[in-house]
């Protein structure tokens, strides 16, 4: 039977009824008295060096407040990285100056130059338009393989080239890796190119800067994924103003997949020009704005090589990987090809030997961060291409191959760092041979043929590193933060909680989810559990939402700060009951006292705390509110198994997602019904990468994919029904929810699907394709189908300088 | 946007001498035109909404048998009131969201002759003729080019009058983002011969593809352009497919399209 409440209910996301009737309060709603506008005159050419900018006649200008530029900022702190990186040799990366205005020169199209702060919106755009500026074009570096090279244009002039970092992990491992593969009885070997994407939240990026002169505080609103965060990185490194006089928020977020983490530069700006301006500040994104502003994702080229004996054991893994950090490095590009990458290599398996090169490389582009898995994609996707590869040119079956190397003790040590705790690739691997009905394949296969077209069948495994994590590690891995979270649980006299935390919902259902343990831990009514978040003001200091980490870091803090509420109104219930704190159990929200009918209410014992007559006042403090932060030991390790159909019409190339299944291990679920929605999601964010979502750039820097008009991402229509399944749980041996987060799973594991799926089908229409690189459009295919060339191995398919615009897109087929 | 004034005439003689005015300019649904305004690609001083003049609207046939649209008629209109040519309403209703289609105007989209417009390709494989305030135009002379047409300045297209073809279908393979037609293909018989128009694919704009009318005049089936290949030169290569990819297309819909209509 389904729980209708508590852990393990799918309850109804009680935060939709606001966001879909229109009353969410997002950052744009957010209008403070008196506030002026800020319009940004950005660069429209990848590179160039700023000889000189001429504000004069734009400042006469009606409702001209005040036009700042990088010379206004030299006296401000640039914008900081997050995390620190140590290349092969033991020598830090290459950090280069990331300053709020562009200063000396411009380094990608979409760059800030000016900030001109007026009245009105429109009048200040009009006054951007009468700036002139003497811009000097140097040459773009946009091809990451280009970029390294030596005597390539520098995108920072003061930093010794375009590497930002040689990484190589693990190091040690090297020569043996090598080795092994030289000895090996097969090697598989694919280059392939991780597209660039654009993360296109919902709502765009808002700014809104404060400042009381009565007190001389700060508030920045603004759509973040973590507002402490964003409050300590731009309080302490950027501007300089001391975290008790700085309040961050962010309300209602639409959606963030990653691109809301990151400190940016007109969260600074609007801060800092709130108290220059003596006027509250406002920037609003344009969705041109947010395709040339907003981090963008992936941007990994990457040779994979797959040793295997003559029983078809793998036996080492080498990877080289070319990853593009664009122009500045945003607040966590570092970590994400390192990493959340590397360690990720093993896989769902037991590969003794592995080795990890990564070259992280500045160009004249978009800043790449974290987005949706972050590495972790990446990862899957090289290594789930490379073993169906593998199975293909060994003559096996893929799910076999992927069987017979499975890891299947627990808890297991990978080459690569990490420790899996706990797993059964095997059962999800069961689950998703049922749930997709792969035994029916072949029959629909004839049905597809009987129409003209050709249908393929895709399969892969995945496994994530989620709720990142333990503070020592990462800090020994580069991390400039802890990556803890925090909690207060807030008991009203009346009986009533509020949970104060340091997690961010922006779409997850936190308020919905969070509330469900709450009350089953005390056994009272969901709606008597309150959320709030999103304010650095009256939320504990907390590290915010990604990488999966809420329920398994966010939740273990509530669940902490829940327990400490529960011992100390057992102790309450024992006084007023006379009884040993030890003999009191709390159940359905009633304290009774073991082995007598002797009982108190849950709101009873709160009452107490508040009007303490009857109370240990000796003993103990009134009040019923608790703190805690939780630190994890480990990662947690969500895996899976996927399957993708498809349908290729051999005429055109376009490929049509026929069915897709997903057997997901997640540990133990608080609401089916929101894991659900999370894996639809992050499947069809999948699907978008591997079949529609291209983020482009021409030679010049100019980004060809700069609107809806050219980024296609995916409509309803261009996903079919899901069937998830999450039955298969082997719950988290470290946390105490048992929990493993579920939120970029469906993003992980579906690009490999829908790949391997796509080759699939045209072997089976005797097309000796081996790989074609996302995404997977019809010119592409139908390219690949009829022998187009094969790739540069460069970032940018539109930055490739041979061969058509389809064949720049075909990976490894040398 | 920059600002503008806004008149919303009742009546085409109103519209005519507000557009007398320099940078006025007509506004139809608004779906092109009012992006392109946000972008701040145009400065008109005055729009000259069309949306309030009711002789410019509506579907009805004339004594020759041609269906004969008003310039301001709303694609949704067409779908709903066009009954007479089916290949034109499977055109219309396919045209971007329903919010589009309630809006965007047929005047509006041969007026801007967007090189992937599908209407365009209606009108030149239906020899449609081109009415506006003061004359007729046909099709083949109607359409100059990528974003250009016969119109003059402040010139209203009133009517589209289209001969409505014995068979006709029109393929649109979209354009994965846009969802507008990559290559889409518009094939029409008449009495007296094939008429095959293609959009989406050509640097100059729509154009008729004359060989496969030919061979389709003779023999109306897909196997009668078998023979056949849409040359490369002049078509569009860009993100989403190159010039030889575009031209495949052509054979392969209008292929489509033939055998759907037969
Ligand atoms: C999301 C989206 C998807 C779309 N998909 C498609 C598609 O698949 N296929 C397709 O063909 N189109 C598509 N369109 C375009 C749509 O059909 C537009 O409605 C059309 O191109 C312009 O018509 P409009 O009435 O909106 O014109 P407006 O935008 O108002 O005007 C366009 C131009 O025509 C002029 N004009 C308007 N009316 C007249 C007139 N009667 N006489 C003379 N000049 C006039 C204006 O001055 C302006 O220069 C799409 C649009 C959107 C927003």
């Amino acid at each position: 039977m389904p729980k209708d409440t508590g852990i393990g209910a799918s309850s109804k996301r009680r935060e939709d009824v606001r966001f879909l009737t229109g009353d969410g309060n997002y950052t744009d709603d957010i209008n403070v008295h008196g506030q002026a506008y800020v319009h940004f005159l950005r660069s429209d050419v990848a590179h160039a060096k700023i000889n000189g900018i001429d504000t004069s006649a734009a400042e006469g200008m009606p409702g001209v407040i005040r036009i700042f530029t990088g010379k206004d900022f030299e006296a401000v702190g640039g914008l900081p990285c997050g995390w620190q990186v140590t290349d092969r040799h033991g020598q830090p990366m290459q950090e280069p100056k990331h300053p709020v205005l562009a200063h000396g020169k411009v380094r990608h199209v979409g760059d800030p130059i000016c900030a001109v702060v007026a009245e009105t919106l429109a009048q200040a755009r009009d006054a951007a338009e009468a700036i002139e500026l003497d811009l000097e074009i140097l040459p773009a570096v946009i091809n990451m393989k280009e970029a390294v090279k030596d005597g390539a244009p520098k995108v920072h002039d003061d930093l010794t080239s375009n590497l930002c970092y040689d990484w190589g992990f693990v190091e040690e491992n090297r020569a043996a890796v090598d080795e092994a593969i030289s000895k090996a009885a097969h090697v598989t070997t694919l280059e392939l190119v991780n597209n660039r994407l654009i993360a296109n939240p919902m709502e765009p990026r808002v700014a809104v800067g404060q400042w009381e002169k009565g007190t001389g505080d700060y508030t920045l609103y603004t759509t973040s994924q973590n507002p402490h965060v964003i409050r300590l990185l731009m309080g302490a490194f950027v501007l300089g103003i001391p975290e008790h006089k700085l309040r961050v928020v962010a309300p209602d977020v639409g959606g963030g997949f990653g691109s809301k983490i990151f400190h940016y530069a007109e969260e600074a700006f609007c801060t800092w020009a709130a108290k220059e301006c003596r006027r509250p500040v406002k920037w609003t994104s344009t969705r041109s704005e947010a395709f040339m502003t907003d981090a963008h994702g992936r941007d990994h080229v990457t040779r994979i090589e797959l040793a295997l004996d003559a029983d078809h054991n793998f036996t080492a893994l080498r990877t080289e990987t070319y990853a593009n950090m664009g122009a500045y490095l945003s607040t966590f590009a570092p970590s994400v090809p390192t990493w959340l990458h590397g360690t990720l290599m093993a896989g769902n398996y037991k590969t003794p030997l592995i080795y990890v090169n990564v070259k992280a490389v500045f160009t004249n582009t978009v800043p790449v961060d974290a987005y949706r898995g972050a590495g972790r994609p990446e990862a899957t996707f090289q290594l789930e291409r490379v073993i169906d590869k593998a199975a293909r040119e060994l003559g096996v079956d893929p799910i076999e191959l992927r069987r017979k190397n499975f890891v299947t003790e627990f808890p297991y040590a990978t080459p690569v760092a990490v420790e899996y705790d706990t797993g059964d690739y095997n059962a999800t691997m069961d689950k998703l041979i049922e749930i997709a009905d792969i035994a029916g394949f072949e029959a629909r296969a004839e049905e597809s043929k009987k129409k003209g077209l050709w249908r393929g069948l895709g399969v892969n495994s995945y496994i994530e590193a989620c709720g990142i994590a333990p503070s020592n590690l990462v800090g020994q891995l580069g991390a400039r933060a802890g990556l803890y979270e925090s909690a207060t649980v807030r008991v009203n006299a009346t009986g009533g909680l509020v949970v104060m935390t340091g997690s961010h919902s922006h779409g997850q259902g936190h308020e919905t989810a969070f509330p469900q343990v709450v009350a089953d831990m005390i056994g009272i009514p969901e709606d008597m559990v309150e959320v709030v978040h999103g304010d650095t003001a009256n939320t504990p200091m907390g590290m915010g939402t990604y990488g999966s980490r809420s329920l398994a870091v966010g939740g273990s803090a509530m669940v902490r700060a829940t327990e400490k509420i529960i011992a100390k109104a057992k102790k309450i219930a024992a006084h007023i009951m006379e009884a040993s704190d030890s003999d009191i159990e709390l159940k359905d929200g009633k304290f009774t006292v073991a082995g007598t009918d002797k009982s108190l209410a849950w709101g009873d014992v709160t009452l107490a705390a508040y009007v303490p007559h009857n109370y240990p006042l000796k003993d103990m403090e009134p009040g019923l509110e608790e703190t805690a932060f939780y630190d994890p030991n480990n990662f947690t390790y969500p895996a899976g198994a996927y399957a993708c159909e498809v349908e290729v019409d051999p005429e055109t190339g376009k490929v049509t997602v026929a069915r897709f299944a997903a057997a997901d291990d997640f540990g133990n679920i608080i609401n089916p019904m929101i894991v659900d929605g999370q894996v639809h999601g992050g499947i069809a964010q999948g699907i978008g990468q591997a079949l529609l979502e291209n983020c482009a750039y021409d030679e010049a820097g100019q980004l060809i994919s700069a609107s809806y008009m050219d980024y296609a991402m995916p409509r309803a229509d261009d996903v079919p029904f899901y069937s998830v399944d999450h039955s298969c749980q082997t719950p988290c041996t470290h946390n105490p929810l048992g929990v493993k987060g579920c939120g970029e799973a469906g993003a992980i594991g579906s690009p490999p699907a829908v790949v391997n799926a796509v080759i699939d089908a045209l072997q089976r229409g005797g097309k000796n394709v081996t790989h074609i690189d996302m995404p997977l459009s019809p010119a592409r295919v139908w390219a690949a189908m009829n022998g187009a060339t094969a790739n540069e191995g460069a970032a940018q398919p539109a930055a490739r300088d041979s061969g058509s615009a389809e064949g720049r897109s075909l990976g490894g087929q040398v | 946007m920059y600002s503008f004034e806004l008149v919303r005439p009742k009546s085409l003689a109103e519209a005519l001498s507000a557009l007398k005015e320099e940078d006025a300019q007509a506004l139809g649904g608004g779906q092109t035109l009012i992006p392109t305004l946000k972008q701040r690609l145009a400065q008109p001083s005055k729009l000259v909404s069309l949306s309030a003049i009711d002789e410019i609207k509506g579907v009805c046939v004339d004594d020759d048998g041609r269906l004969c649209i008003g310039g301001g008629t709303t694609h949704g209109e067409i779908v709903a009131s066009a009954g007479d040519y089916p290949a034109l309403v499977s055109l219309a209703s396919r045209i971007g969201d329903p919010a589009v289609r309630n809006r965007g105007t047929i005047g509006g989209s041969i007026a801007n002759n967007d090189p992937s417009a599908c209407y365009p390709a209606a009108c030149l494989a239906s020899n449609a003729t081109i009415c506006t305030d003061h004359r007729e135009i046909p099709a083949d002379e109607f359409f100059q080019g990528m974003f250009m047409t016969a119109l003059e300045e402040g010139e209203i297209v009133t009517e589209v009058r289209f001969p409505v073809p014995q068979k006709a279908n029109y393929q649109k393979f979209a354009q994965p983002a846009s969802r507008f037609p990559l290559v889409g293909v518009f094939v029409a018989r008449f009495s007296d011969g094939v008429r095959v128009a293609i959009t989406g694919a050509s640097e100059g704009g729509v154009f008729r593809w004359t060989e496969a009318e030919e061979a389709l005049s003779d023999n109306f089936s897909p196997e009668a352009i078998e023979g056949l290949t849409a040359s490369a030169d002049g078509l569009i290569t860009d993100l989403h497919g190159s010039a030889a990819y575009r031209a495949h297309l052509i054979k392969v819909l209008t292929g489509r399209a033939v055998k759907a209509a037969a």
